[in-house]
């Protein structure tokens, strides 16, 4: 039980990073990104790409850094993949969302887009790398360290727990004290009032894709590390990030992260009495229970009645 | 020989695009006139489907028994499938609506993705219910036993054009009448039709669910045809997506254009399938999905460019004015 406990605080933790960014994009765009998942699967494979071709072909070493899975090659990854996958969430934003916004379409019709973004998203990774089941590093032993009361916890997992914690703090001391993270707060709270005192809403969109694409390849790529690659990862993660965005107060960033925890703590535990297969249902009924009894979400957020 | 097969593929064709039409007929009651977020239909096609397959096939003895597990089997006639697929994804419909119509379109949206998935992982996981991944077999056709089974097709053509052709007269004269002009009301205005004295939540129920009927009624239409189902079929992409493209595509707010998108985008999806022919042996494996990747850009191109879909909404609302 406890083992489950602290796999889910894993599980949540990568959760909470695709549903900040997913509460940032409803929060500030209006709209529901049904992509979001997908920035996952997209970062998490180009992660692949550069650790298993380019940097073999680099010649960078592979051996791994202690008794964690991977090593120097995944460290170099992060930065670069987070930013790559910043730099797709703002140009689909001014290929597709953009022009769509201008043109005055309803948020719904953002949505639809976004739908298709990610399938389209789905599709090339399946072109590109296949259907199957992936490995960052195929065949290698995950040795578990044990711990008393009986859990058996990988380095990486904690490797992922410490990452997740130091990106979470850095994004808060962002929107609590530089100038921009403040505009965009404000832009979240009133984006007619923020325009009016002369932010220019533009940047705050371009700045709210880049986190949020930074943090969806960074979960990506954990998650990857933590279990493996599939095309359908970020497909399955939709349903959890919206739960754990709507539990926490979609729009409000500390309560998706709140959300994302207790998210991944409730699906690991469900497992012990029902199919692992099972956890994305677990998150709907969760996501129904709320929109039941606090549609606002627990920490209440933007208003979700018209 | 070369005729009679070009002809026979034709008509499966046409088969299948007739039962996706009625897909879109339904999802245009739901988002062309009332306005709904409905991105679920997998869900409501699998549980049509599945609810159909169970009431008329007999329960599996002897042999069978031992190789195939379900719930129920009650061997009743076609007819009786086709009403039980229709009571129960209305049922479903209602049980999701309930929760979710009070709130922005976004919330309907994602839940009925979440109905969608849950209801796939059960019938993928529970065995007990519909044979699990294996799916169902052998699911009875109605009018078989007229014709010579390679010559049935012709008879089921016709019985889902019958179908077809009922659904699209119905929902026409339902959009047309005080009914129809509250959900499109509803649509435009919600506040101001609140105003006027009606009940928003009921109407949208009311259109969430006969939608959601039509595509039970699709789904059993779609198991007796192909006599075998299995949770596989309906995922998010060939379940929900194209159907999206399809209204999106032929126009929605317009039943007209919801069957004619239904027909192009098949005709699309079969095209590209002899284009992808030509490619090299590498990317031949991928071919599905090459298209489907073309499926979903012309969605962001129409969505763009032609908002409307190639016939844009029927401005006439009522046959008392010309």
């Amino acid at each position: 039980m406890f083992e489950l406990f602290f796999y889910g605080i894993v599980l949540g933790s990568i959760i909470a990073l695709g549903s900040i960014g997913l509460s940032l994009i409803y929060g500030i765009l209006r709209f529901a990104n049904f992509a979001h998942g997908d920035l996952m699967t997209a970062g998490a494979y180009l992660a692949l790409f550069f650790v298993t071709q380019l940097f073999e072909w680099l010649g960078i070493p592979d051996n791994t850094i202690g008794s964690l899975s991977f090593g120097i090659r995944m460290i170099i990854t992060f930065p670069i993949v987070m930013i790559i996958i910043s730099l797709l969430s703002i140009i689909i934003d001014q290929i597709l969302y953009d022009p769509l916004r201008m043109k005055k379409s309803s948020p719904v019709i953002l949505a639809m887009a976004s739908l298709g973004v990610s399938f389209i998203i789905q599709m090339m990774v399946i072109i590109i790398w296949g259907s199957d089941s992936l490995f960052y590093k195929p065949g290698i032993l995950r040795p578990a360290m044990e711990l008393p009361l009986n859990i058996k916890i990988r380095p990486d997992q904690i490797f992922i727990i410490l990452v997740v914690f130091f990106s979470i703090s850095s994004l808060h001391l962002f929107l609590k004290y530089t100038r921009m993270g403040k505009a965009m707060r404000a832009t979240s709270d009133n984006p007619e009032l923020a325009k009016v005192t002369g932010i220019q809403t533009r940047n705050i969109i371009r700045l709210t894709w880049a986190i949020g694409g930074a943090m969806a390849a960074l979960g990506g790529i954990l998650y990857g590390i933590d279990v493996q690659l599939h095309p359908g990862m970020g497909w399955g993660f939709l349903l959890p990030l919206f739960a754990a965005a709507i539990l926490g107060g979609i729009g409000n960033m500390y309560g998706a992260m709140i959300g994302g925890l207790v998210l991944g703590v409730v699906q690991q535990l469900s497992t012990s009495f029902l199919l692992p297969t099972y956890k994305p249902a677990i998150a709907f009924i969760i996501m129904i229970l709320i929109l039941i009894v606090r549609p606002q979400g627990i920490f209440g957020g933007r208003t979700l009645w018209k | 020989m070369e005729i009679e097969g070009l002809i026979s593929y034709l008509v499966s064709l046409i088969i299948l695009s007739g039962i996706y039409a009625i897909f879109s007929l339904g999802l245009n009651i739901q988002w062309g006139y009332t306005g709904l977020f409905n991105i679920g239909i997998a869900g409501f096609f699998c549980i049509g489907a599945y609810t159909s397959a169970l009431i008329t096939s007999p329960m599996p003895s002897g042999i069978y028994a031992q190789y195939v597990n379900q719930v129920f089997g009650l061997g009743l006639p076609f007819i009786f499938g086709i009403l039980g697929a229709a009571i129960v994804c209305g049922l479903i419909a209602l049980l999701i609506g309930i929760p979710t119509l009070k709130l922005k379109e976004d919330y309907l949206a994602i839940s009925t993705i979440g109905i969608a998935e849950t209801i796939r992982l059960i019938f993928n996981n529970e065995r007990w219910l519909a044979n699990g991944p294996r799916g169902l077999m052998g699911l009875s056709q109605p009018l078989s036993h007229l014709v010579e089974p390679k010559h049935y097709n012709y008879i089921y053509l016709f019985i889902v054009l019958l179908f077809l052709l009922i659904i699209y007269l119905s929902i026409e004269r339902a959009i047309r009448s005080p009914w129809g002009r509250v959900l499109r009301a509803i649509r435009e205005d919600e506040i101001a039709t609140a105003m006027s004295g009606k009940n928003i939540l009921s109407f949208k129920m009311q259109s969430l669910v006969l939608g959601s009927m039509i595509m039970g009624i699709g789904g059993a239409l779609y198991a007796h045809y192909t006599k075998s189902i299995s949770p596989d079929v309906f995922t998010p992409l060939y379940g929900t997506f194209i159907v999206w493209v399809m209204l999106m595509v032929g126009g929605s707010g317009n039943n007209k254009g919801a069957v004619l998108g239904a027909f192009v985008v098949w005709a699309i999806w079969i095209g590209t399938s002899f284009a992808t022919e030509l490619l090299p042996t590498t990317l031949k494996a991928k071919a599905p999905y090459i298209r489907f990747l073309l499926i979903g850009i012309l969605l962001e191109i129409v969505l763009l460019y032609r908002p409307q879909g190639l016939l844009g909404e029927e401005k006439k609302i009522s046959r008392f004015i010309e």
